[in-house]
This record gives structure tokens, C-alpha cells and sequence, in this order.
């Protein structure tokens, strides 16, 4: 596989959107899938298909073993120390809630404060708000800089002794900030806090170290690195298995099952209630391979560099204004256009096969501190060139055409 | 071809220089919306007499030009007209988004039909559909709400 020329692996790139080769620049929404993971999708539903972790036939022993073989996978992927850190669920979304409800219901009682920061996307604060209302939490907000990235000073003025927990975002979802991770996990174990790190963005673009980053929780969408849609993951630290309590109830997650008591069973089932997304599973597996064959590192280079030319060039259009100038950005561009709102920037971009999104991307809180009500987002896939970045741009000056300026 | 449609001159006329804009004095109904997909936002204030005839009607929010060229256009066409008129517009306007039939009401002119017909693109376009409908629903919800 060659890095600069990816689209042949994605079938989608097959065909024409409006008469046009699809420009697909949207991916920190949702990424494109591989062949591979397509093929082993269907693959397995035609040949290997049975639910997991109950029957005993040869079918349910092969995908119980499939459905595994992606954990151990995943295990090594992030560089987990035990199997069982590696928690799936639908969405980086439920993860998040896993963590909020599981840990809420056992650490958080009135008064206490969870810190989080003005950049999480809506999924890193609305179950948060829940402990707010249902038990009193108070919810601090680490506010962002002039450059649209937060920093390790911000969060640690806000941390007193109420802190219970620090949930932050890897990657800005729309100003692209790199969030210092690591500093930040080595101030919060100072106090003993646990950390949540949100990485739906870090994780498709980045090397992800759990030993490394020593976060207490890591979150993963699946869908946003080139896997299947309806799959999560939550690295937890062991400390934490046994530790909280179960998100929810239902089949496969119990031990013993009597009348008037229920045990639970141990980790990673404890939190993995009902059939789990078995397909899903098992060709995430192929999109691990994907990353792994071209390389995670090798994707960032290629990656920055397209993203590097689009903010060259973006910049160099005085009508643009480019939202966030981060030291460290990753895979996003986000801007708006003097005179044109964003919703009709990304329908006239479509007409050209150009596909970004528009809107606040999940992110209110951010868009009402930069005092604009939406933005318009690019964002960058490995199947990105910077070819897509020139008809991008071509785009762009239609826009100003359709607009009259 | 399709996108012309969409954005054509009198749309772009209306959602760069959008008519009354504000908050008209004396308003004794209003209503306001949002899209919490995209954030649009839009407040629709009527100063009604006692049967409902619109005396003045005003809209803040903001959005993009589909957006705030229908609540230009909408505003500019019902200004002064009377219940039966503005509801027949409205029905009349929002079953033409949506399932592609023509504006009827006789006592429109020309160009005012030709005005509200201009935002019809929108029916290529089913996720803008919302951009213009949004604001024809405040104003019938703010025909219903009395402002205390």
C-alpha cells in the first residue's frame, strides 16, 4: 500500500458524488471503512457467524475466539498492560457514560467537582451533567486560550480538594489543539485524581501508549479509525474493574443469578451486558491491521502534511478566517468565510463533491466562547492528498462566486 | 443547475439584506426555534390586533442565507395582512417545501409568488429543508402565544 495514493483501498472512492470524484473531508465525524473491513464483515456473517461467550457449538467457539482475538489485539494496539483493560462498547459516547455512571455512582456525592474544559465535545460534558443533576456535582470548565488550546495551568488552578475526576479531550474536535496529555495525567496522580481521556480524535491519528500516558481511562470510537460503525472502546485501568460497579444489567454480564441476590462476573464482561456487536468486532480487527500495516506513525507524517499545506493555503485566503492556531494541531481544520454561513459553504462544497461538515460539531460550549454560532469543518484521513486540499480550495472561491463576493 | 436554484439572486437578496430585522415595538406575540443540528436560531415578534391581523411583525436570528432570506421574504409578504391570509400562506408555503405543490392563494401579486416560490430549491436539497421551514413554524406558533 502506498501511503500517498489510499483510495483504492476504500470502495466508496469508487464512485461520483455529483458528477464529481468524491473529496471526502470529513473524517474526524466519521472515517471511510477499507475493503478489508467491508470484506471481512460480510465474510463473517456468511461463514462464521454465532452470538459469543455462551454457546457451546463449533460456531460460538470459532467467533468467541474471533471476538477475543480483537481484544488481545487491541491489548497490544494501545499497549494495555491486562486483556480485561479493554472494555467494548457502541461508541466512545457510552464509554464516556460507562465511566460517568460506573464511577458516579460510587465516587461522586454532592459538592464534589468534576474538571473538564472548554473544548470537549458534547459527549465529554452532557454525562457529566447528569451527576450534576441527579446527585449535585458541580461541573468546572478549564477555559481556552487565544489559540483555541487549554492549558496545564488552566486545569490545574481549578483543581482543589472536591476534584473527583479530570475528563479531557486528546484531540480538539475543532480547533485541533493537542492536549498535553501526559503532563496532565502526571499533575492529576500528584492528587490522586483519576483521569478520563476522551481520544475519539487522538486515537485514529496517534501513537497511543496506556502504559505510557497512565491516564485512568481512555476512550476509543471505532468508526473514526476506519472500523465499523456502532463500536467503542474504554481502556480501564485493572485498578477500576473490580473495583466499580457494573454500567448495566442483562445477560452474559452476571456470575449467579438468584432471587433475592446477583453476583457479577469479573472484568471485561462485568461491563459488556447483552450480545455484543460480534461483527463488529471481529473486523475492527482489520482495521487495526490497516493502521498497522501502513503504520501509526507513518499515517500522522502523511497526515500532518496534508493538514500543514491545507492551513498554508487556507491562510493565504484573506476571506478565510481559520479557527484556533494550536502549536500542536491534529487532523482538523476548521474555518468560516466572510458573508457566507457555514451550512451553505458545505452545500455548495458538496455540489462540487467536496463533503465537510457544518454546524458547532457537538461542541457548544466552544462555539459560544468564540462568539460564533457555527464553523466549518475539514478534516483529514489518511486517504487524504494534498490534491483534495487544491480541490478544496477551488471549492472554496465557487462559493465566493455563488455568494457574489 | 440545482444549486442555482437554490441560491438564486432573490434569495441571496434577502439573506444578505434581510427586511425587518429586529424587534418591532409594541409586539404582543412571539415565538422563537432552534436547530440544535446546526445551531440556527430564530425569534419571531407580532404585534396583532384583536383579530389577528398582523399590524407589525420583525424576526431576530441568525443562520445561513436559506434561512434568513425565508424569514425576510416570510415577514415582508404577511406585514399587514389578516389571519386567513397569513395562515393560507403558510400552509400554502410549507406544503410547497415539502411536497412540491404551488402557491394558490389568489390575492397574492406576481411577486410575491414569484418571491416565495424562490425558496422551492430546498426540495433538492432534504437536509436544508429545515433551513427554510423553521421560521414559518415560529410564526404560526407566535400567532397561537400571546407575549406577557
Amino acid at each position: 500500500m502506498d501511503i500517498k495514493n489510499l483510495k483504492s483501498e476504500f470502495p466508496i472512492f469508487k464512485q461520483k458524488i455529483n458528477g464529481k470524484p468524491l473529496v471526502y473531508l470529513d473524517s474526524a465525524n466519521s472515517s471511510q471503512k477499507p475493503k478489508t473491513v467491508i470484506d471481512r464483515l460480510s465474510n463473517f456473517y456468511e461463514t462464521e457467524f454465532s452470538n459469543v461467550g455462551r454457546s457451546v457449538h463449533t460456531l460460538a467457539v470459532k467467533a468467541t475466539n474471533r471476538f477475543e482475538a480483537t481484544r488481545d489485539m487491541l491489548k497490544k494496539y494501545v499497549n494495555a498492560q491486562h486483556r480485561e483493560e479493554i472494555i467494548f462498547t457502541k461508541g466512545a459516547t457510552e464509554s464516556i457514560n460507562l465511566v460517568a455512571s460506573s464511577y458516579g455512582e460510587k465516587y461522586i456525592k454532592k459538592g464534589d467537582e468534576i474538571l473538564i474544559t472548554e473544548l470537549e465535545h458534547h459527549s465529554n460534558y452532557v454525562p457529566w451533567h447528569f451527576l450534576r443533576k441527579n446527585k449535585g456535582a458541580v461541573i468546572k470548565f478549564a477555559p481556552i486560550n487565544k489559540n483555541g488550546e487549554v492549558e496545564i495551568d488552566e486545569i490545574k488552578k481549578l483543581i482543589t480538594d472536591k476534584t473527583k475526576i479530570i475528563a479531557i479531550t486528546h484531540i480538539s474536535n475543532v480547533t485541533g489543539a493537542i492536549m498535553p496529555i501526559k503532563k496532565i495525567v502526571d499533575m492529576a496522580k500528584e492528587k490522586n485524581i483519576p483521569v478520563l481521556v476522551d481520544g475519539t480524535q487522538g486515537a485514529p491519528h496517534m501513537h497511543i501508549d496506556m502504559q505510557d500516558l497512565g491516564c485512568d481511562f481512555y476512550v476509543i470510537s471505532c468508526h473514526k479509525m476506519y472500523g465499523p460503525n456502532g463500536l467503542g472502546v474504554l481502556y480501564a485501568k485493572k485498578k477500576w474493574l473490580d473495583d466499580l460497579p457494573p454500567y448495566q444489567g442483562g445477560g452474559g454480564m452476571i456470575d449467579e443469578v438468584k432471587k433475592d441476590n446477583i453476583t457479577f462476573a469479573d472484568a471485561p464482561t462485568k461491563f459488556e451486558a447483552g450480545t455484543m456487536q460480534t461483527a463488529e468486532v471481529v473486523a475492527f480487527a482489520e482495521a487495526i491491521n490497516f493502521i498497522e500495516k501502513l503504520g501509526i506513525k507513518n499515517i500522522a507524517t502523511h497526515e500532518n502534511e496534508v493538514l500543514e499545506y491545507g492551513f498554508e493555503k487556507l491562510k493565504k485566503n484573506n476571506s478565510i478566517n481559520i479557527i484556533g492556531s494550536p502549536k500542536n494541531r491534529g487532523s482538523v481544520l476548521c474555518f468560516t468565510i466572510k458573508g457566507i454561513h457555514p451550512h451553505d459553504i458545505a452545500t455548495i462544497l458538496d455540489d462540487e463533491g467536496v463533503a465537510i461538515r457544518a454546524g458547532h460539531h457537538c461542541c457548544q460550549i466552544l462555539h459560544d466562547k468564540l462568539g460564533i454560532a457555527a464553523t466549518a469543518r475539514a478534516s483529514i484521513g489518511v486517504y487524504n492528498t494534498k490534491e483534495d486540499i487544491d480541490i478544496l480550495c477551488k471549492a472554496i472561491d465557487n462559493c465566493k462566486k455563488v455568494f457574489q463576493i | 443547475m440545482e444549486l442555482k436554484e437554490l441560491y438564486q439572486e432573490i434569495i441571496l437578496d434577502h439573506g444578505k439584506n434581510p427586511r425587518n430585522k429586529g424587534r418591532c415595538t409594541g409586539y404582543n406575540h412571539d415565538a422563537q426555534a432552534h436547530n440544535p443540528l446546526c445551531g440556527d436560531k430564530v425569534h419571531v415578534y407580532l404585534k396583532l390586533d384583536s383579530e389577528k391581523k398582523i399590524i407589525d411583525i420583525s424576526f431576530e436570528g441568525e443562520g445561513c442565507a436559506i434561512s434568513l432570506a425565508s424569514a425576510s421574504i416570510l415577514t415582508d409578504t404577511l406585514k399587514g395582512k389578516d389571519l386567513f391570509f397569513t395562515k393560507k400562506v403558510s400552509e400554502d408555503f410549507l406544503s410547497m417545501v415539502k411536497n412540491k405543490t404551488k402557491i394558490t392563494l389568489n390575492s397574492l401579486t406576481e411577486d410575491q409568488i414569484t418571491t416565495i416560490t424562490s425558496l422551492s430549491g430546498v426540495q433538492a436539497f432534504p437536509m436544508r429543508v429545515k433551513c427554510a421551514t423553521m421560521v414559518w413554524h415560529t410564526f404560526l406558533s407566535a400567532l397561537d402565544k400571546k407575549n406577557n
